[in-house]
């Protein structure tokens, strides 16, 4: 397994897209936080950052790295390796570069400029989000054999995930505005990885307009140990589930 | 003759207590007298009472003569948790220097360190008064002065815990240089008018740094309200001047700067409101001018109600609030004009210093929030972004007419002169010499 991963990884970082990708969160970062006086607005436009373009690049990227690869991977599957290890060491080797990239891309300026609690939970977030979505790059590049087909599909998980939930949230806040809906817009919110990163960051950033009731609310449930274990849950079987649902489809393919 | 007789009455009357030997009294371990109510008993009107450093358990003093009581080094006079401790029944008091401690505590009567009862021209100043119920208590009183008191109590429930200054009917009052900290409400005042606060602290107390009821034509200006479980209230009143005080950190479901309700006719200028929840909120507000204050890094800068109208909302600076204004409303009957905005995304083509386009506070999302509070988990989303900018081009669900015309391109100079650390009651007071023939007992 580690012998693959040293390839594949190897491989990921002939293709220069990963240096590039951390060359421009690095940029992106010190920009931000040299234009800003304040370190805690740099977090902020940082935020939207984490939020948006990595999981769009963490996906995309690893769904064309899994396809480029295919030669490779039909190779592996010849030779005497069991066939799960194959995705494994797939997902491993890309969660390793693109959360490497991460690191040193906005943990570097975060260190620099803003190394507060805040700051501590932008990147460690940012860290998770990476993995969620190289995960799910994992799952959608095996299930479907054309290569435009799965980038499409990844872009449309992407934007799933990071535009569209929030709007049928929205929607459904305006649809049932005459019930008690806290609980049930705490837990939608919970079920998606990016937005329950942005609330992770949040509860750190604008403490005082979210300690309104419903800001105590989301305080009770999440800043505490236990809401701490319960997003780290989530996002744990965020990153688990597609990545074990990939196996099993690879498992069972027809190369 | 009979003019000039007149005359020599004018005089010595106006030489009266010049003529008229006060009495100083000592208290003190060593002094003739060992109690202060020995000293009050047998003090007269004008007299000068010493009380030196040491520690009196004498339950209640009540002082009913018009006496100076000082005392030196801080003698303390500690209630033992059993009644009040000192009650001023007299006016021309004077009370300073005393280390005041332990009050009671009864649920029908209001026990405080010291409480002055209907009387005009009493002076409390240069005390330090620690865990009692109420800390200086006036009721009913006019022209008095209660400054440089450092008045610090210890938090317990709200119910069963009294204000740091408290005034309840009185006019012509002045309270400066106070530090107030763990009562129910640092400062009290209802129907006080014509009166002043200034530059006092007041900091972690239960519920408002400052509570202000039915009191009129009063001004408080330089002082620092920080912390307090709801921030300051001003309600029910008319021509109040709140100006160059700072509120911050008042943060909580129900916690302002200040929360203004039914006030009139009222001028808030150059006030700094920072870290609050609300900066400003108002509810059935008119004819405020609200002028030069610095908004920073508030959850909404300023609420505004629908039942709010005529108020001039104007040259302020809104920095580093997650929500500038919201209100819930559609009728907008206040005016907003040339704050500068840091949300502002407009140009200034001829360069006057103002932006050419208007600019609305209200954000979509603010009225999101503003309907279902529970909307603010969406806060920074992406999509909520994009709603807003949406809603800024073809506003639809915000209020069309609440705009300013004229945003200010830049932060706005406002010279703001703040709150400055007040000076404490000095350690050492000691008796004046000379003007009075001294008489010592």
């Amino acid at each position: 397994m580690l012998r693959l991963i040293k390839y594949i990884l190897l491989d990921i970082i002939q293709n220069r897209m990963v240096i590039g990708y951390t060359l421009f969160l690095l940029a992106v970062s010190l920009g931000l936080f040299s234009l800003n006086d304040d370190p805690t607005k740099g977090l902020v436009s940082l935020l939207n950052i984490a939020l948006i373009v990595t999981p769009l690049v963490s996906i995309v990227f690893s769904t064309i790295h899994f396809y480029n690869s295919s030669e490779f991977i039909e190779m592996m599957a010849a030779q005497p390796l069991r066939r799960s290890l194959i995705v494994r060491a797939e997902f491993w080797s890309l969660s390793l570069a693109l959360v490497t990239a991460v690191v040193i891309g906005m943990g570097i300026p975060i260190a620099l400029y803003a190394s507060t609690s805040t700051g501590l939970a932008l990147l460690a977030v940012t860290v998770v989000l990476t993995v969620v979505f190289v995960s799910l790059a994992m799952y959608a590049s095996v299930r479907t054999r054309d290569k435009a087909k799965g980038i499409g599909g990844v872009l449309l998980l992407w934007f799933l995930f990071a535009l569209l939930y929030d709007a049928f949230v929205l929607l459904f806040m305006f649809m049932f505005s005459d019930y008690p809906l806290e609980k049930a817009v705490l837990a939608m919110v919970a079920l998606n990885p990016i937005d329950l990163a942005r609330v992770t960051v949040l509860l750190q950033l604008d403490m005082a307009a979210l300690m309104g009731y419903t800001g105590a609310l989301f305080r009770e449930f999440l800043g505490t140990v236990n809401g701490i274990i319960f997003a780290s849950a989530v996002l744990t079987v965020w990153s688990a589930v597609p990545v074990v649902a990939a196996v099993n489809v690879f498992n069972r393919k027809d190369l | 003759m009979k003019q000039l007789n007149l005359y020599l009455l004018y005089a010595w009357l106006i030489f009266l207590p010049e003529i008229l030997p006060a009495t100083v009294w000592m208290v003190g371990h060593d002094k003739p007298l060992s109690s202060v109510s020995e000293a009050l008993e047998k003090a007269t009107n004008g007299d000068t009472i010493y009380v030196y450093a040491g520690y009196y358990t004498e339950g209640n003093l009540q002082v009913n003569k018009s006496v100076v009581l000082t005392g030196v080094g801080f003698p303390v006079l500690d209630g033992q948790k059993q009644c009040e401790i000192l009650t001023v029944n007299s006016s021309h008091v004077t009370i300073s220097g005393f280390d005041v401690r332990n009050s009671g505590q009864m649920s029908t009567i209001d026990l405080a360190g010291i409480k002055v009862l209907s009387s005009s021209f009493v002076v409390v100043e240069n005390n330090r008064v620690r865990d009692c119920n109420f800390g200086i208590y006036l009721s009913n009183t006019t022209d008095c002065i209660v400054r440089n008191n450092d008045v610090r109590g210890v938090l317990k429930e709200e119910q069963n815990c009294g204000n740091g200054v408290h005034i309840w009917k009185g006019e012509r009052h002045l309270v400066a240089n106070n530090y107030l900290s763990g009562h129910r409400d640092g400062i009290y005042f209802e129907f006080v008018t014509d009166s002043e606060i200034r530059n006092n602290n007041s900091e972690v107390n239960m519920r408002y740094g400052l509570h202000f009821m039915f009191s009129h034509n009063d001004h408080y200006h330089h002082n620092r309200f920080y912390n307090n479980g709801a921030g300051v209230a001003v309600m029910y009143s008319r021509q109040v001047k709140m100006t160059e005080n700072r509120f911050s950190h008042n943060w909580g479901s129900s916690a302002y700067g200040i929360l203004l309700k039914d006030i009139t006719d009222s001028h808030i200028w150059k006030n700094v409101f920072d870290s609050n929840s609300a900066g400003v909120y108002m509810e059935g507000a008119s004819r405020i001018i609200l002028e030069q204050n610095e908004f920073l890094e508030n959850g909404w800068a300023l609420r505004i109600q629908a039942s709010c109208d005529a108020n001039t909302v104007r040259l302020n600076n809104f920095r580093g609030n997650s929500f500038d204004v919201s209100t819930n409303g559609h009728l907008v009957l206040n005016s907003f004009s040339q704050n500068y905005w840091d949300r502002y995304e407009g140009y200034d083509l001829n360069k006057d210093g103002t932006g050419d386009v208007p600019f609305r506070p209200v954000s979509l999302f603010a009225v999101v929030v503003e309907r279902m509070p529970y909307g603010i988990m969406l806060m920074r989303s992406f999509m909520v972004y994009l709603l807003d900018k949406a809603e800024k081009l073809i506003p639809s669900l915000t209020p069309e007419q609440l705009m300013d015309e004229k945003p200010a391109m830049s932060p706005l100079e406002n010279g703001l002169n703040l709150y400055q650390e007040p000076q404490m009651a000095a350690d050492s007071m000691h008796p004046a010499s000379g003007a009075v023939p001294i008489q010592i007992q």
